[in-house]
C-alpha cells in the first residue's frame, strides 16, 4: 500500500526576505513526494498555525535568516499546542548560531538545519520523524 | 587585432600541439573532469589563444578608460587617481550604538558610510508595530523618526562623508530625513553626497522588502530621482541592484542581465515622466555582487560596462558621456560564506575583493568572516576592512588600469557574458518589458532554476565547496558572536511614545494630510515628505499614508 503523502507547510516568519532556502527546499520536498504549501513572506506565528490547521499539515518548516528565530520558532510551537496540534512536527533552518539550538529544541523544535546542510538529510529526517510519530 | 596569416599559423600550431605534446600527456593520464565550468556554469576550454578572440576590435570593444564603451573603466586614471570608496554596510541595535560603529570605522580609515536599517524600517513599519515584534535592531539600525536619524549621524559632518542608504519602498522618507538633517547642520544641498538604493523592482523579484504594487512604487522611485536631479545634484538617486539577484541564486550573467533590464525600466519610466535622459542618467548607479571565481567576475563587470554604455547611447539616445557610464558599488558574496570553518571566509573575501578591484568598482563593502552565523563583531569587521586596504595597498591590483585586459580568456569570457546579457534583454523586451517578465514570474523562475542547479551540483560533489562537501571537519562553534538585546523593542517603543506625546500634533496632522493629498495627484511627493519628517512624522505613519492611497502588494509565489 502506498504511504500517505506527507504534507508540509514551508513558512517565512517575520519580515525577513531571504527566501532562497525556503523556495529551494519547497521544490526539493515536492520532488521527494511530499505535498508542499509555501506561505510566502511576512507570516505571523498565528498565520502559520492557521495554515497548518487548514491544511491538516504533518510538518511545519520555518526559515529565518534575520535573527528572530528565538522569538518566532517557539511561538509557533506554543500556538500549535494551544490548538491541540501537538503531533505536528516543527523543524527550522537559516542563520542560527549553534548556541541557540539547545533552547530551541527544548521549546519543541525537532531539528535545526543550518547553512551547508545536505538537503537529502533534511528530507530523510522529516520522513523518519513523521513515520515514527 | 590579429592579421589573418598570423591567426592561421596559430591555429595550425595549436593543432600540432594538441596532436603532439598534449596528446602524449592525455593518453597517459586524463584530466580531472570531462567538462570544466565556471561557478556560474560557463564551460571553460583547456586553453585560450588568439583565434578565440579573432573578432575583437580594440577600438570598438575595449577603447580607453573614461571613453566609450567604458569596458576598461569609467575613469581615465582609476585607482591611480584614488582608490575605490571603502564603505562597510553597518547598522544594528539603536542609532547610538550604530553611530559608535560608524565613528570607529571612519577612525580606521573607512571613507564612506553605508546604513543598514532594521527590517521594520525597510518594510515601512515603526518599531512598535505588531509585525516588528522580535525584529527591532536585529539586522540593522532602528530608525523611526528624524530624532533617531540625528543620533545616527551625531558628530559626523554630512558635507565631509558620503552616505549610502539601503532603503527601497520607503526611500523618500529616509532621504527626506537625511536632507533635513543636513539642513540642520547647515550643509547646503549641493554639498550633500551619497546614494539611496531606491530599487523596488528587485525587492519584488528577490529581496522581499516591497510595500506597494509595482506601478505606484515605481512612481515614488521616479519622484525621488526627479527631486534629486533638481535639488541634490551630487546624490545618486538609485542604485540598481544585482547583488540580491545573485544572492538568491542567479548566475553572474543573469545578475547583470536582470539588473540591466531593471535599469532599462527605470530609465524608461523617467523618460515617460518627461525627463531628458541626460538630465538624470549620470546619477543612476548600480550595485553588484562578487564571488570567488575571479576571472568570471572581472569579465562580468567589463561586459556590463560595455553593454550599459550601448543601451544608453543606442536605445535611449544619451549624448552626455556620464549617462553611459556604469558606475557601481560591490559587496562580496554573502552567500559564498560558510558557517563551517568560518575563518576560511577571510580567504574567500580576499579573492572577491581582488576580483572587485581588478574589475574596476567605484566602492566596495567586504563581508566579515562570521556573517554566516550572525551580524559581524567589531573584530570581524576590522579584518574585512583591512582586507580592502591590503588589496588596495599591497596586491598591485591598483597599479595599472584594467590589468586583465587582453587576456585571451578574459576577453573571451567578457564576450560570452555580454552575449548572454543581450539574449536575456531581447527575450524580456519580446515579453513586453521587465514588469511583465516579473509579473509572469519569468525572472524569478530563471533565478530559482540556477539556485536549484547549484545546490544539486554541490550535493552530487560535482562542485566542491571547502568545508561543506570536501575537507570537512568537526569543530567547536565560533564563540563571541554579536548579540542584539531583545529589549531593544521596548526601548524603541518607549521612545516612540515620548515622541508622539511631545510633538506638535497640529503641525504633524497638517503635514500628513498634505502628503495624502499630494500622493493622490501627479505632483512630486518629496517636498511633502520633507515637511512631514520635519513635523516628526514617523516612517510607519508616512508609509501608512501611502498604504491608504496605493494599497499593498501581495506577490504571487513561483516555486
Amino acid at each position: 500500500m502506498a504511504e500517505k503523502k506527507i504534507k508540509i507547510i514551508v513558512a517565512k516568519p517575520g519580515l525577513d526576505g531571504h527566501d532562497r532556502g525556503a523556495k529551494l527546499l519547497s521544490r526539493i520536498f515536492a520532488e521527494s513526494g511530499m505535498e508542499v504549501i509555501y506561505t510566502g513572506l511576512r507570516q505571523t506565528p498565528e498565520m502559520i498555525v492557521e495554515a497548518a490547521l487548514q491544511e491538516d499539515a504533518d510538518v511545519v518548516g520555518l526559515s529565518s535568516l534575520s535573527g528572530v528565530h528565538n522569538y518566532f520558532f517557539p511561538r509557533v510551537v506554543e500556538l500549535l499546542r494551544k490548538k491541540h496540534m501537538d503531533d505536528v512536527l516543527v523543524v527550522g533552518g537559516g542563520i542560527i548560531p549553534k548556541e541557540d539550538i539547545p533552547s530551541l529544541k527544548e521549546a519543541g523544535i525537532a531539528a535545526i538545519f543550518g547553512p551547508g546542510t545536505n538537503t537529502d538529510d533534511i528530507v530523510d529526517f522529516i520522513k523518519d520523524a513523521v513515520r515514527n510519530k | 587585432m590579429f592579421n589573418k596569416n598570423d591567426l592561421e599559423k596559430i591555429k595550425q600550431d595549436k593543432q600540432k600541439w594538441e596532436d603532439g605534446t598534449l596528446k602524449k600527456v592525455l593518453d597517459k593520464r586524463g584530466e580531472q573532469k570531462k567538462v570544466f565550468t565556471s561557478i556560474s556554469g560557463i564551460p571553460t576550454e583547456r586553453l585560450y589563444s588568439p583565434p578565440d578572440i579573432s573578432d575583437l576590435d580594440y577600438g570598438r570593444d575595449l577603447g580607453f578608460p573614461g571613453d566609450y564603451p567604458y569596458t576598461r573603466g569609467v575613469q581615465p586614471t582609476m585607482y591611480r587617481g584614488r582608490y575605490w570608496t571603502m564603505r562597510q554596510y553597518a547598522g544594528f541595535g539603536s542609532a547610538k550604538e550604530t553611530n559608535e560603529r560608524y565613528r570607529y570605522l571612519l577612525d580606521q580609515g573607512q571613507t564612506g558610510l553605508s546604513v543598514a536599517f532594521h527590517l521594520p524600517t525597510q518594510a515601512g513599519y515603526d518599531s512598535d508595530h505588531p509585525l516588528a515584534m522580535g525584529e527591532v535592531g536585529k539586522v540593522g539600525v532602528a530608525i523611526d523618526s528624524i530624532d533617531d536619524m540625528r543620533v545616527l549621524f551625531d558628530q559626523i559632518p554630512l558635507d565631509k562623508v558620503t552616505t549610502s542608504m539601503t532603503i527601497n519602498a520607503p526611500a523618500p522618507v529616509l532621504l527626506a530625513m537625511y536632507l533635513s538633517l543636513a539642513e540642520e547642520q547647515g550643509v547646503s544641498m549641493d554639498k550633500v553626497g551619497g546614494t539611496i538604493q531606491n530599487d523596488v523592482l528587485k525587492e519584488i523579484i528577490c529581496r522581499g522588502q516591497y510595500i506597494y504594487p509595482p506601478k505606484p512604487t515605481m512612481r515614488l522611485t521616479v519622484d525621488l530621482i526627479e527631486y534629486c536631479q533638481k535639488q541634490v545634484p551630487r546624490w545618486n538617486s538609485i542604485s540598481v541592484s544585482g547583488y540580491h539577484i545573485r544572492e538568491s541564486g542567479s548566475t553572474a550573467a543573469q545578475e547583470m542581465a536582470f539588473t540591466i533590464a531593471n535599469g532599462i525600466a527605470y530609465t524608461q519610466a523617467c523618460i515617460d515622466r518627461g525627463m531628458d535622459v541626460d538630465s538624470f542618467a549620470p546619477r543612476l548607479s548600480f550595485f553588484f555582487n562578487c564571488f570567488t571565481n575571479v576571472v568570471e567576475e572581472v569579465a562580468k563587470f567589463r561586459a556590463a560596462r560595455r553593454y550599459w554604455a550601448k543601451v544608453m547611447k543606442e536605445r535611449f539616445g544619451a549624448k552626455n558621456p556620464s549617462s553611459m557610464m556604469l558606475r557601481y558599488h560591490v559587496q562580496t558574496g554573502g552567500v559564498t560564506l560558510t558557517a563551517q570553518q568560518p575563518l576560511n571566509n577571510i580567504v574567500r573575501v580576499a579573492l572577491q575583493t581582488y576580483a572587485a578591484a581588478l574589475g574596476g568598482c567605484q566602492s566596495l563593502h567586504t563581508n566579515s568572516y562570521d556573517e554566516a552565523l550572525c551580524l559581524p563583531t567589531q573584530e570581524a569587521v576590522t579584518v574585512a576592512l583591512r582586507t580592502q586596504q591590503i588589496v588596495a595597498e599591497e596586491s598591485g591590483s591598483t597599479l595599472t588600469i584594467d590589468p586583465l585586459a587582453g587576456s585571451y580568456f578574459v576577453e573571451k569570457m567578457t564576450d560570452q557574458i555580454e552575449d548572454e546579457i543581450d539574449q536575456y534583454i531581447k527575450k524580456i523586451d519580446a515579453m513586453g518589458g521587465t514588469l511583465t517578465a516579473i509579473e509572469h514570474g519569468y525572472i524569478q523562475k530563471e533565478i530559482q532554476n540556477s539556485s536549484y542547479r547549484f545546490q544539486k551540483d554541490i550535493e552530487s560533489g560535482e562542485r566542491v565547496y571547502v568545508g561543506i562537501n570536501k575537507y570537512t571537519m568537526e569543530e567547536p562553534p565560533l564563540t563571541n558572536l554579536l548579540k542584539v538585546d531583545m529589549k531593544q523593542g521596548d526601548i524603541e517603543t518607549d521612545k516612540l511614545k515620548k515622541l508622539r506625546a511631545k510633538r506638535d500634533t497640529g503641525k504633524w496632522e497638517k503635514a500628513l494630510n498634505h502628503l495624502q493629498e499630494v500622493s493622490g495627484t501627479n505632483e512630486n511627493v518629496v517636498p511633502a515628505v520633507i515637511q512631514a519628517v520635519k513635523a516628526r512624522a514617523t516612517v510607519g505613519e508616512i508609509c501608512d499614508v501611502w498604504r491608504n492611497v496605493f494599497g499593498e502588494y501581495r506577490p504571487k509565489e513561483f516555486i
